[in-house]
This record gives structure tokens, C-alpha cells and sequence, in this order.
């Protein structure tokens, strides 16, 4: 019966470069098209269509607010105007918080103020960002790091030029 | 004059372990990072800020990304397309919605990220778009500000 040869105890040594190589590679690649995200956030808008929601179906209908944004010559916000009643011109998105709040307020029932809706009228040639910064001032206000939450049903009215 | 012992020609190995850990880990590190959801995000779009916006909760069943450029040009799905041409762009988009579940019109919800300086009647032009695909759960997507 042969015997088996005890094997030599040398030590193996793998070749590490290729693959360093390719991990560097990889790392540069990652390191490159590295972008940190931005945080973005959404503001919802429910546009139903009028064919839905039978009026029958509606037991009680949500206290609708208007706001009518006006825009000037340069598409900058010009006036607005709550209910048809122009809001404060030294600070208009600070003064349309305060008529909203003021007018949740005198709903009382917490619960319908939650459904309360703001049905926006905007001019066509406003620029969005103050459409935006609108939607925020109905939306709520942030004092620090307390949020105030006012409304969270928005609606445009129907402004578009229709498109076939 | 003395001269120095010749030296021993043993190549000296540093040892690479705790490079090629630490090396490992950053690959990991910038792998978990990656975002590959930008891709529906047009870069040269300046999205308006806002301080109460808050990324959803939860994402929705199926979204459709619009970004709207200030000239009215919408870019979907990489393309630059002319608000007037995307209606069938939408309706293609349900049919694979429709494809892919049993999402009505009504379940999809368009995220629109609209340059700040478009003018508001473009941006309620697209949504009239939508519409006319019976679409009609929106999402003006704004920048987080922090305050």
C-alpha cells in the first residue's frame, strides 16, 4: 500500500492586484457619480373630474374658501384677494395665513375645518414659485420647529387653455 | 574604508488587509447611496422651495413624473415633448399602469415638477392634459427648504 507523500507545508499566496485594481476602479466610479440627494416634498392637489361625486351623494359639502391670486406685469404676485376681500399688501403670504387660520377658527367643529377646501383662482401668467409659496400659506405656517397644519385640500379652478 | 553588507534581497509585502476592508467598505457605502430613482428627475429643472413640504409617506401605487420647463416643454421619460403631444404619451402610460395592476386612472397620481419661473396657466394646462386621461390625483413636488 503506497504512503502518501506528507505535503509541503508552503504557503499560498493568491495575487490580490487585479483584483485591487478593480475595486479602486470601482470606488472612483461610485466616488464620481456620487450626488447626495435633495430632499423634495410634495404639495397635493385633488383635481376630480366633474363627472364624479354625484351631487346626491354629498351629505354635507366642505366649506370652500376662495383665493384669487393676482399676478403684475412681470408675472410677480400682485394682490390676492380671500373670499373677494384683498388680504393685508405689506405681507400678503403672511396675511393670507392669518385670514385662513382666522376663518378655520370660526368653523369651531375641529373636525370641519379638517375639510375645509381652498379653491385657488390663479392668474395664467403668475410664476409658479408664487403659486407655490401660496399653497404653502394656506397649507400651514412654521414657527422654529412647530408646524402648524391649516389646510390640506387644494383645488384649482379650471384656468387652462384647452388643449386637443 | 569599510564598505556596508550587501542588503538581503527579501521583497517586502505590506500588509493590504486593512486597506482593502476599509476600501470595501466605502464601495458599500456609496452603493447603499446610489439613487437610482433620479432618473425621472430632470436636472436643469428649478423646483420652487418650501419649508412644509413633506416627501409622502408612502410611495403610490403608480406615478407618472412631468417635469414642466418654463417654455412649456414637458420632459417625460427623458424626452422633451410639446404639452400639446402628451396626451398620448399619458394614455400610453395608464395602458401599462392598467398592465402592470388593476390601477383605475384615478389611483395613478401625476407628480408634476414644474421649473419656478413657468408661468401657472402652463402648469394648469398640463394638469388639463391629465385630465383628459382621467387622471386627477396631483403632486406639485416642491425642493425642501430647511429653515
Amino acid at each position: 500500500m503506497p504512503r502518501l507523500e506528507a505535503e509541503e507545508s508552503e504557503e499560498i499566496k493568491l495575487n490580490m492586484t487585479s483584483m485591487i485594481d478593480i475595486v479602486f476602479q470601482l470606488l472612483v466610479f461610485f466616488v464620481m457619480t456620487f450626488n447626495p440627494p435633495q430632499y423634495e416634498g410634495d404639495f397635493s392637489v385633488k383635481m376630480p373630474l366633474s363627472s364624479d361625486a354625484p351631487a346626491d351623494d354629498i351629505i354635507e359639502p366642505p366649506t370652500v374658501i376662495s383665493v384669487k391670486l393676482s399676478a403684475a406685469l412681470d408675472g410677480a404676485l400682485s394682490n390676492i384677494l380671500v373670499d373677494s376681500v384683498p388680504v393685508d399688501q405689506v405681507d400678503l403670504y403672511g396675511g393670507l395665513t392669518k385670514v385662513i387660520e382666522s376663518k378655520l377658527a370660526s368653523e369651531g367643529d375641529p373636525d370641519k375645518a379638517h375639510e375645509t377646501e381652498v379653491d385657488f383662482d390663479i392668474a395664467r401668467e403668475l410664476k409658479y414659485s408664487y403659486t407655490v409659496a401660496a399653497i404653502e400659506a394656506v397649507s400651514g405656517k412654521k414657527e422654529g420647529d412647530v408646524v402648524t397644519k391649516l389646510i390640506n385640500k387644494i383645488k384649482f379652478k379650471d384656468n387652462s387653455e384647452k388643449i386637443q | 574604508m569599510k564598505f556596508s553588507k550587501a542588503k538581503s534581497s527579501e521583497i517586502l509585502e505590506g500588509d493590504l488587509t486593512p486597506m482593502i476592508d476599509m476600501t470595501f467598505q466605502l464601495i458599500a457605502f456609496f452603493m447603499l447611496l446610489i439613487n437610482f430613482s433620479e432618473v425621472d428627475r430632470a436636472e436643469e429643472i428649478s423646483l420652487p422651495t418650501s419649508v412644509l413640504a413633506v416627501p409622502p409617506s408612502a410611495p403610490p401605487d403608480y406615478q407618472i413624473i412631468l417635469n414642466l420647463e418654463p417654455g412649456g416643454m414637458v420632459i417625460f421619460a427623458g424626452e422633451r415633448i410639446p404639452i400639446e403631444e402628451i396626451s398620448r404619451e399619458l394614455g400610453l402610460e395608464v395602458k401599462s399602469a392598467a398592465r402592470e395592476g388593476v390601477y383605475e386612472p384615478g389611483d395613478i397620481s401625476v407628480v408634476i415638477r414644474s421649473h419656478e419661473n413657468t408661468e401657472t396657466g402652463t402648469v394648469q394646462d398640463l394638469i388639463s392634459v391629465c385630465q383628459g386621461q382621467e387622471l386627477e390625483s396631483f403632486a406639485l413636488r416642491v425642493l425642501n427648504k430647511v429653515n
